[in-house]
């Protein structure tokens, strides 16, 4: 099958600290792959790297065609959508802003119109706080706000950046359930960082380890799973 | 009791102006976290150019959609040409330019117009309003004019994709590329339409003022404070920071002038009107440092 997204040599620099030395990750169509690690091994800032947010190095590719170097706005409109650490929504704007205002660029009216019935569907909740400014939802709801701003760019990739952050379990296992209907019905490709090792292996058919910056270990997600010694010495469970 | 509600109706007008270029500034402010102090000789330098193109024989109502045209064009512009290349520049690097501007297009005025006051014709007709003789028909139409661009401006703000692209962008720009905002454009928007709402404002008051490189220096004042007043961080705070600004001067003088008649102490007069208006403002700040209208965001962690 045809990488949507293929990642080698992959380096990465805040000013001239390197943080990530030559990543290699590969994602299926709409296949769900996930990274693990510590805090500061580079998770979050392989998927920043993705989204040109920061300096990098080597090649990234979407659907075969080079987007290194691309303007964070301008890999965003090729489909994909990053739910950033700390979720990052308007505070200010209502919750229907934060769903309009990533849909300003798409000219696609009626598919609009079906993926923000599609959000809705999934979070109905969204639905009764469409009129309330965003920074008064509560964690969950805000991470759920995250998520659906995302879908609503049509995204064939997303990027998600530790979804069950602060949450709690149940809220956690809700956004989860949700986010394997996102990529079996809506056929929505995701590579995920999560510091809940377990339920990422769950969600995803392969997973990656990452540590200072460099890729130690990867291998299917049941494997990954099944291997004591792995939990043990990279997954602390 | 008559002479008190002139001075109000026509501190109103006079308010209308400062709302406007405050607004200006709260537009780039907002955006940039800039106080663009070449906003007032930007705005002067409109009305020069709408003076000239009336020169040409061209009415004033299609002079001035031009003059907005290539206010915006340039206030776009100056975003990308000198202030997208300072983006990461220290600010104190960014309030040179900003006196670099200013000072261009005062001695670009001066140079092509001349430092010689010049009459500015009012663009409305001279009607007297239903009995009333509280404001003459310029001050109406101005305060008519600076209503419907403000109102404008909110409908672009509030109903239109772009609008909201540029609300989100100014708010959190990271993540509004992340949505696929072109944030760097928005910013050029914005210093676009402030031009715009400056040229319009350098219009209507010009032919208050007169027409001279120097008739922005007080006004940009006013409206600065008045931004204070309201709330830089707040583009309606700032609207109705410029008009309580405007009233308020007013109402100084009439006092000042009362007070001397009728006790023959001259307390406060036309001459101090400006630096008691910027005492109240600095009294404002420091017993509400927003701002009267200054956003308080809501936020749960």
């Amino acid at each position: 099958m045809a990488k949507l997204l293929e990642v080698s040599g992959l380096k990465a620099y805040y000013g001239s600290t390197q943080a990530l030395f030559d990543v290699n990750l590969a994602l299926d169509q709409g296949g769900v792959i996930t990274l693990l690690g510590a805090n500061g091994a580079g998770k979050s800032t392989t998927l920043r790297a993705i989204c040109g947010m920061v300096r990098t190095g080597g090649s990234i590719r979407l659907d075969g065609q080079p987007i290194g170097g691309k303007a964070t706005e301008d890999i965003v409109r090729l489909g994909v959508g990053h739910v950033p650490e700390g979720r990052g929504t308007f505070a200010r704007l209502t919750v229907d802003e934060n769903l309009r205002v990533a849909t300003h660029a798409r000219r696609d009216k009626t598919a609009v119109e079906r993926d923000r019935d599609m959000v809705l569907e999934y979070f109905p909740i969204l639905k009764e706080r469409l009129t309330q400014q965003a920074g008064t939802l509560s964690g969950g709801e805000q991470q759920m706000l995250a998520i659906s701003r995302a879908l609503m760019l049509g995204p064939r990739l997303m990027l998600l950046d530790e979804p069950s952050f602060g949450l709690a379990p149940l809220i956690v296992q809700e956004i989860f359930r949700i986010m394997r209907r996102i990529n079996s019905e809506a056929r929505v490709s995701m590579l995920l960082v999560e510091q809940n090792a377990a339920l990422a292996l769950d969600l995803a058919d392969h997973a990656y380890v990452l540590e200072t910056g460099r890729v130690v270990l990867s291998g299917e997600a049941a494997v990954v799973k099944s291997d004591a010694a792995i939990r043990k010495s990279y997954l602390g469970y | 009791m008559e002479q008190l509600t002139q001075q109000i109706a026509s501190g109103l007008a006079n308010g209308a102006i400062y709302a406007s270029l405050a607004l200006a500034l709260v537009m780039i402010f907002v955006s940039t976290d800039h106080i663009n102090f070449a906003q007032g000789e930007m705005a002067m330098f409109s009305a020069y150019l709408c003076w000239q193109v009336m020169q040409w024989g061209l009415n004033f109502w299609i002079a001035l959609p031009l003059v907005a045209l290539g206010s915006f064009l340039a206030g776009v512009a100056i975003q990308r040409m000198i202030l997208q290349p300072l983006h990461n520049a220290p600010v104190l690097s960014v309030v040179v330019v900003f006196i670099g501007l200013l000072t261009i297009f005062h001695s670009l005025a001066g140079g092509i117009w001349s430092f010689t006051i010049k009459e500015f014709p009012s663009p409305f007709p001279k009607v007297a309003f239903a009995g009333s003789g509280y404001l003459g028909s310029h001050q109406v139409g101005m305060i008519l004019v600076t209503l419907l661009l403000l109102f404008g401006l909110y409908a672009f703000f509030r109903f239109t994709p772009l609008g909201l692209a540029m609300r989100a962008a100014a708010q959190n720009p990271g993540s509004a590329r992340l949505v696929g905002v072109r944030v760097d454009w928005m910013l050029a928007l914005g210093w676009g339409l402030a031009a715009v709402v400056g040229a319009v404002a350098g219009t209507m008051v010009a032919p208050v003022v007169y027409l001279e490189p120097n008739m922005m220096a007080s006004i940009l004042l006013y409206g600065f404070a008045g931004a204070l007043v309201g709330g830089i961080s707040s583009p309606g705070g700032a609207v109705a920071g410029g008009f309580i600004v405007g009233v308020l001067e007013n109402l100084i003088a009439y006092f000042g002038n009362l007070l001397e008649k009728t006790s023959g102490i001259y307390v406060i007069g036309n001459g101090e009107k400006l630096s008691v208006a910027l005492v109240i403002v600095i009294i404002v700040l420091t017993l509400k440092p927003d701002g009267l209208f200054g956003q308080v965001s809501i936020k749960r962690v």
